[in-house]
């Protein structure tokens, strides 16, 4: 019975790798890995921002006839993987990428805790790990550790201190006061604003009126928005994940909750965000911003007629500039030679549809950490290592 | 009287999210975990017609409500019954029927993908603040509330005033002996079972005007009504009401007294209380 099944297997393999093989042979097309959630609890998130980026890219790049490599021009091939939202199917899936698949290169995956999983089988197999989906104050240890391992975005801390600066922008400028209301969800990432949150809050002179958590699943914010309006802040913030985001938002609607400033971390970005509030999403603030101008604006346009999905306002653009860093990477270097490609990342800065980025430090040098939604676009109007921001707005009313 | 009024409001959400399990489990003895995706669907069915026609969510249960007692009833028929009646023994049914029913949620899941993509999906409807004693409360919240009242009385009515309601609480009483006086067994449980997927799918039409959706969200609304199910008592539909209503008032008085943080660990340890003290759950018969 066992041989039996060993040879059935075996057959199966031989008879997929030749056709793994033909293919190859047949159109050499550079092969990508792209491992997601396309299923469970992080898929909604990742239906946004992970996946259409990728996809808008290899289109784009297949228009133009291919990457312009030594040997000629090679089209782009995704391999695109669900890891059902759990990081031992990310690690498989990788690893499958990496050894069964042999892929050219492996995109970084999505959630931080999902990039920080993987970490060592992309070490592993050689492939260097750039990844946007992930925000962690363990960078510069991360970094260390895995010399590959490049992270296109900024840390926990700059994102929590960013948010703050701009309320004591606010408070400085005599505009709010000085009460502010501070909630949570009771998971990773809102844990982590939050222990960031609290000292930065004490320094700017703040003084946190409330302070409490709630389970990640809830659904009655109600009782969550009522005590906070008792409390009688100047200034809500919410470090709050997508589900919590739109449920608090939607309580502090009906209670007219009369905040001067209100923020809310993860999916304010989300263009369901704005289509959900309409009018009453102006003014708020968020996590991520884009500063305006043509070119993302085509990006908006082309990301939504390629792919069929609005881009959000916080990866999807990054997710894109990386897409860039990667072209030109591949194409200078002219081979998919992951060591040559890793070494010219940390030697170059890149033109991108955001600016000159470098990420020669494994960390990108400038990013967008607070949005506003200002007449149906996210302003940016804080972030770390640009000169210029849109000017922030009083929350007026719902 | 904040508490009790918000409590109520989420209790009527609980209620909508459980009854329908209840039907299902207490009639049909089929423990359906592809509950939640069956609401999610719902949901989904109000989003897109909101959408596409800008008419109230509400005339959305026009379609939603035959659709959904047509596929569960199809569910029941074909994929259901065989295992009823390969099944020896009521555990080998509930085993069997969990197994199905986990597996149907994936496929319910795969759909729901295919058809609507994974994003978040949500409209804002009736979002306007309501004066009750001074206090602002959302209006979709009380017309969920009050669509889960009129559900909850005419579900309990029709089981104890109609000849069919005696029908079917005979088989969740005792499937042989209702057998015996001439109750066609089999038509009735599926009926319980199409009646339980209709009402969990009009919960998620009225609850889709207030929360958020997306195609993997329906885990969380399984395990809510298992909770309430069980602590209701799986043989009668006052347990799950009454249950839905202790688990609001409690989250409610916890999360505004105590704090939010604890809300859901002072569910389960309601849970765990009523398992400890009563087994059978609220309204459930003690096995002789």
């Amino acid at each position: 019975m066992q041989r039996r099944q060993l040879l059935i297997f075996s057959t199966a393999l031989a008879v997929a790798g030749s056709f793994c093989l033909g293919a190859a042979n047949a159109q050499g097309t550079v092969k990508i890995g792209v491992v997601g959630p396309k299923t469970g609890v992080l898929a909604s998130g990742a239906a946004v921002t992970h996946f259409p980026p990728f996809r808008l890219w290899a289109h784009e790049v297949n228009a133009r006839g291919g990457l312009k490599l030594k040997g000629g021009q090679r089209k782009v091939e995704l391999i695109e993987y669900d890891d059902r939202s759990m990081p031992g199917e990310s690690i498989k899936a990788v690893e499958r990428l990496a050894s069964v698949d042999k892929v050219d290169f492996i995109m970084g995956v999505y959630a931080t805790g999902f990039n920080l999983a993987v970490a060592p089988i992309f070490a592993k197999y050689g492939y260097p790990q750039v990844t946007q989906a992930a925000v962690t104050d363990q960078i510069e240890t991360l970094t260390k550790r895995y010399p590959t391992l490049f992270f296109v975005q900024g840390s926990t801390t700059e994102f929590a201190t960013s948010a703050i600066n701009v309320l004591k922008q606010l408070k400085d400028a005599g505009k709010i006061g000085n009460r502010v209301a501070a909630v949570n969800v009771a998971d990773a990432f809102g844990i982590e604003l939050a222990n960031a949150g609290r000292p930065l809050f004490k320094k700017a002179g703040f003084e946190l009126v409330y302070d409490k958590s709630y389970p990640l699943g809830t659904q009655d914010y109600s009782p969550v928005i009522k005590a906070a309006k008792a409390a009688n802040p100047d200034a809500f913030v919410a470090w709050s994940y997508p589900p919590d985001t739109f449920g608090l938002a939607e309580q502090a609607k009906i209670e007219n909750l009369g905040v001067k400033a209100y923020y809310s971390a993860v999916a304010v970005a989300f263009p369901a965000f704005e289509k959900k509030y309409g009018k009453s999403a102006e003014n708020i603030l968020g996590a991520g911003g884009i500063q305006d101008s043509p070119a993302i604006r085509d990006f908006y346009k082309r990301h939504k007629a390629v792919t069929g999905v609005d881009a959000d306002y916080w990866g999807s653009p990054i997710y894109y500039a990386m897409t860039q860093i990667l072209t030109q990477a591949f194409e200078s270097v002219g081979s998919m030679d992951r060591k040559a490609i890793t070494a010219y990342l940390k030697s170059h800065t890149f033109k991108t549809h955001i600016g000159e980025l470098d990420i020669r430090k494994q960390r990108l040098n400038k990013f967008w950490t607070v949005g506003q939604w200002q007449n149906g676009f996210f302003h940016a109007v804080d972030g770390v290592g640009f000169d210029k921001y849109a000017p922030v707005n009083l929350k007026t009313g719902w | 009287m904040d508490i009790i009024i918000i409590g109520l409001l989420l209790g009527g959400t609980y209620a909508l999210i459980a009854v329908g399990l209840q039907l299902q489990y207490g009639v049909a003895r089929i423990m359906n975990l592809a509950n939640g995706e069956i609401l999610v669907t719902g949901a989904f069915g109000a989003i897109w017609f909101y959408t596409a026609s800008k008419l109230s969510p509400i005339y959305a249960l026009i379609f939603v409500v035959p659709l959904a007692f047509a596929v569960n009833w199809a569910i029941y028929s074909f994929m259901m019954l065989p295992l009823v009646k390969r099944a020896k023994n009521q555990g080998q049914l509930e085993v069997d029927s969990i197994l199905a029913t986990f597996g149907l949620s994936f496929i319910f899941i795969g759909i729901l993908l295919a058809v609507f993509g994974g994003e978040f999906l949500a409209y804002s409807y009736l979002a306007t603040p309501v004066k009750i004693l001074g206090e602002p409360y959302a209006l979709n919240r009380i017309a969920a509330f009050l669509g889960s009242v009129i559900l909850c009385v005419g579900i309990y009515a029709w089981l104890h005033l109609t000849r069919t309601g005696l029908s079917l609480r005979a088989v969740a009483v005792n499937p042989a002996a209702a057998g015996l006086v001439s109750i066609n067994v089999t038509r009735t449980s599926a009926l319980a079972f199409a009646l339980g997927g209709a009402i969990t799918a009009s919960g998620g039409v009225l609850l889709s005007m207030f929360l958020t959706f997306d195609a993997s969200l329906g885990v969380v609304f399984t395990l809510k009504a298992l909770v309430i199910v069980i602590m209701g008592g799986v043989s009668d539909v006052r347990g799950a009401i009454l249950a839905a209503f202790i688990l609001g008032l409690t989250e409610t008085a916890v999360a505004t007294l105590v704090d939010p943080g604890l809300t859901l660990a002072a569910a389960y340890v309601l849970f765990i209380i009523i398992l400890l003290v009563r087994p059978e759950g609220l309204f459930g018969r003690r096995s002789s």
